[in-house]
C-alpha cells in the first residue's frame, strides 16, 4: 500500500494562490536495474499524477522511469470556491491511488 | 598503483611510497622559499609541521585566529556528559618551536595573482605556495528562520568549543520528558557519521539520566554512512529513546522557529524541548576569497598534489576540497595534508608530484564503550580520488560487546596518534 502525504490549506481567500504539496512512498523501480543475481527487476512506476478541484483537472503531471522513489511535488493553484481537493496517482498497471483534502474559501 | 590492495598492506604501502618519494631530504634544506597555510586544524597544523620538516630552510607560515585549538572528534562524547572539553584542546607550541611561524590572525583576502594574503591585522604576506585549510563554515542563508544569532538558542555544535558546551548543558538542564530533536542535513558535511554517532550518545543519555524523554532524528537523506551498524545498535539498546525519520518519511528541514524550539519539515511541524540544527554547510569562506570554491561551495582539486583546479599555486585540503569519496574527516585532513606536502616539496624540487593510496578510518560510538568504524581506500592515480574496490570494509554486524569495545579502545588510540601528529 502506497503511503500519501498531503500538505494544503484547511481555508483561503477567494482568488488567493495556495501552496499544494503531495508525497507518495513508492520505489519509482526504472526496470533498468538488476538484481544481485543479475537479473532485470522489472519496471514498477507511477505513471500519472493529477489533482482535481471539485472535479476538474487543476494540475497535473506525467512520471517516467528517470522520476526518483517517492515522487513529491509542490505546486499552486487559485481557490475559487469551497470544495474538495483530490490528489490522484495511477500506476502502470492501472491502480489508482488517492487522498482528498476540504477546502473552504471565503 | 593498480590492481588488488589488501586492508592491511594499505598503511604499510602508503609509508613506502611516502619514503621513497623523498629520497634525498637534505637536498631540500637549501631550498628557500615562502609557504603560507591558512588554518590550524587538522588538516593545515599537519601541513604546516610536515612543510617544515622537510624543508628546514622555508619559511612556513600557520595563519589561525584562535589561540588552541579545539578538536570535534570525540566532541559528541563531551555533549554527553562522558568527557571534558577541556581534553578537546590543543595548542600550536610545538609547531613554534619547530619552526613553524604561527601567526594568531584571521586571513581574510587572497591574491592569487600577486600571491599575497591579507590578515584581518592588517598585515600582507607574499608566498610562493598557499596551503588552504579552512574547514567548513555553516551556511546561515540555506534553513529559513536558522542563523548565528538563533543558533544561540538551537545550538548546532558542529564546531567544537561553546557550541558544544550549550548543547550538552541544554540537555543536562531538560526536565525527563522532553523531546530533543536532531536535524541532519544533506551530503556533503563535515562527519558524514557523526549525526548519528551524536544521536546513539544522546540516546544514551536519555535512556540512563532521562527515560522518558526521546532523541526525534528529522534527516534530508534516506541512507547514512555505517547505517546498517547504527540501525542494528539502535533496535537493540535505544528502541524506546530514539527515531530516525529519513527523507522519505517527511524528515527534511525546510525552517525553523527558534522562540518555541519548532522545526518545519514540508508535512509536519515539531515542537522539541531541546533542538539540536545541524546546518548545510560550504568550504570556509577564505576559499570563496582566494576564488578556489566552485558553485557547489567547495573546491575541485588535483587529488595528486591537492592543488587547485581553478588557482595555481594554491593547495586546498580537508573539508574544504571536493576529495569524495574520500570522507570530510580528521582523518583525511591529516593524510591529506601529508600527501600534499610532499607534492608541494616535489614540485619546488623540479620533480613530478606522485600518485599515491589513501585512506581513512571513521571510529562512531554506539555507547560510553562501543564503537563502529568503517574504513575506506581510495587511489588518485589519474588525478582524482576514486575507492580501490574490495579493499576497506565495515565493523562486522552482530558482534560481541567486547568487538565493540576493542573498537572503542582502537578510537581513542587513533586520536591519540591524530592529535600528535597534527600538534605534537
Amino acid at each position: 500500500m502506497a503511503r500519501i502525504r498531503i500538505a494544503a490549506p484547511d481555508t483561503a481567500e477567494p482568488g488567493e494562490i495556495i501552496e499544494l504539496k503531495a508525497l507518495i512512498q513508492h520505489p519509482m523501480e526504472s526496470g533498468f536495474r538488476r538484481g544481485s543475481r543479475g537479473e532485470v527487476i522489472p519496471r514498477d512506476i507511477i505513471t500519472t499524477f493529477e489533482c482535481l478541484y471539485d472535479g476538474e483537472v487543476v494540475f497535473e503531471a506525467e512520471f517516467f522511469p528517470a522520476v526518483s522513489a517517492n515522487p513529491f511535488l509542490t505546486f499552486h493553484t487559485k481557490a475559487t470556491q469551497t470544495g474538495t481537493l483530490e490528489f490522484r496517482w495511477t500506476h502502470q498497471d492501472g491502480e489508482i491511488w488517492s487522498q482528498t483534502h476540504a477546502l473552504t474559501v471565503g | 598503483m593498480g590492481g588488488w590492495i589488501g586492508r592491511r598492506g594499505v598503511l604499510a604501502g602508503m609509508s613506502a611510497a611516502a619514503v621513497s618519494s623523498l629520497a634525498a631530504p637534505e637536498a631540500f634544506a637549501q631550498i628557500r622559499t615562502r609557504l603560507v597555510v591558512i588554518g590550524g586544524g587538522f588538516g593545515g597544523a599537519t601541513a604546516a609541521r610536515r612543510l617544515k620538516a622537510l624543508l628546514p630552510g622555508a619559511d612556513v607560515t600557520l595563519i589561525e585566529p584562535n589561540a588552541t585549538y579545539m578538536a570535534c572528534p570525540f566532541s559528541n562524547l563531551v555533549v554527553t556528559g562522558l568527557r571534558d572539553l577541556g581534553a578537546q584542546i590543543f595548542s600550536y607550541a610545538e609547531l613554534s618551536k619547530e619552526g613553524v611561524t604561527v601567526a594568531r590572525d584571521r586571513a581574510i583576502d587572497v591574491d592569487a595573482v600577486a600571491r599575497t594574503v591579507v590578515l584581518e591585522g592588517g598585515a600582507t604576506l607574499s608566498y610562493d605556495r598557499l596551503v588552504l585549510s579552512p574547514g567548513v563554515d555553516l551556511r546561515w542563508d540555506a534553513l529559513e528562520g536558522y542563523d548565528e544569532t538563533t543558533a544561540r538558542r538551537l545550538p548546532h555544535a558542529w564546531k567544537a568549543g561553546a557550541q558544544t558546551a550549550l548543547l550538552r548543558d541544554q540537555l543536562a538542564s531538560m526536565e525527563n520528558g522532553g523531546l530533543v530533536v536532531m536535524t541532519v542535513p544533506p551530503a556533503p558535511y563535515r562527519c558524514p557519521p557523526g549525526p548519528y554517532e551524536r544521536a546513539s550518545l544522546i540516546a544514551h543519555y536519555l535512556k540512563t539520566q532521562k527515560p522518558r524523554s526521546k532523541l526525534l532524528i528529522l534527516d534530508a537523506k534516506d541512507n547514512f554512512s555505517k547505517m546498517p551498524l547504527f540501525m542494528e545498535a539502535w533496535a537493540e539498546l535505544y528502541p524506546d529513546h530514539l527515531e530516525w525519520r529519513s527523507a522519505s518519511e517527511d524528515g527534511r528541514v525546510s525552517a525553523v522557529s527558534a522562540a518555541d524550539r519548532t522545526v518545519f519539515t514540508d508535512f509536519e511541524s515539531v515542537q522539541g524541548a531541546v533542538v539540536n540544527i545541524i546546518p548545510p554547510q560550504r568550504a570556509g569562506e577564505i576559499a570563496v576569497r582566494a576564488g578556489v570554491a566552485d558553485a557547489t561551495g567547495w573546491c575541485p582539486v588535483n587529488a595528486i598534489s591537492f592543488e587547485s583546479t581553478l588557482q595555481p599555486n594554491i593547495h586546498v585540503i580537508g573539508d574544504a576540497s571536493i576529495a569524495a569519496p574520500m570522507p570530510k574527516s580528521a582523518f583525511a585532513a591529516n593524510l591529506q595534508a601529508k600527501i600534499c606536502a610532499i607534492a608541494i616539496v616535489r614540485m619546488l624540487s623540479g620533480q613530478t608530484p606522485q600518485p599515491t593510496v589513501l585512506a581513512n578510518t571513521c571510529y562512531s560510538y554506539t555507547g560510553p564503550d562501543a564503537a563502529v568504524s568503517i574504513t575506506g581506500v581510495y587511489t588518485n592515480e589519474d588525478g582524482s580520488l576514486s575507492s580501490v574496490p574490495s579493499a576497506g570494509g565495515l565493523s562486522p554486524l552482530a558482534a560481541t560487546d567486547s568487538v565493540r569495545a576493542a573498537e572503542a579502545a582502537q578510537a581513542e588510540g587513533w586520536f591519540s596518534a591524530v592529535t600528535a601528529e597534527a600538534f605534537g
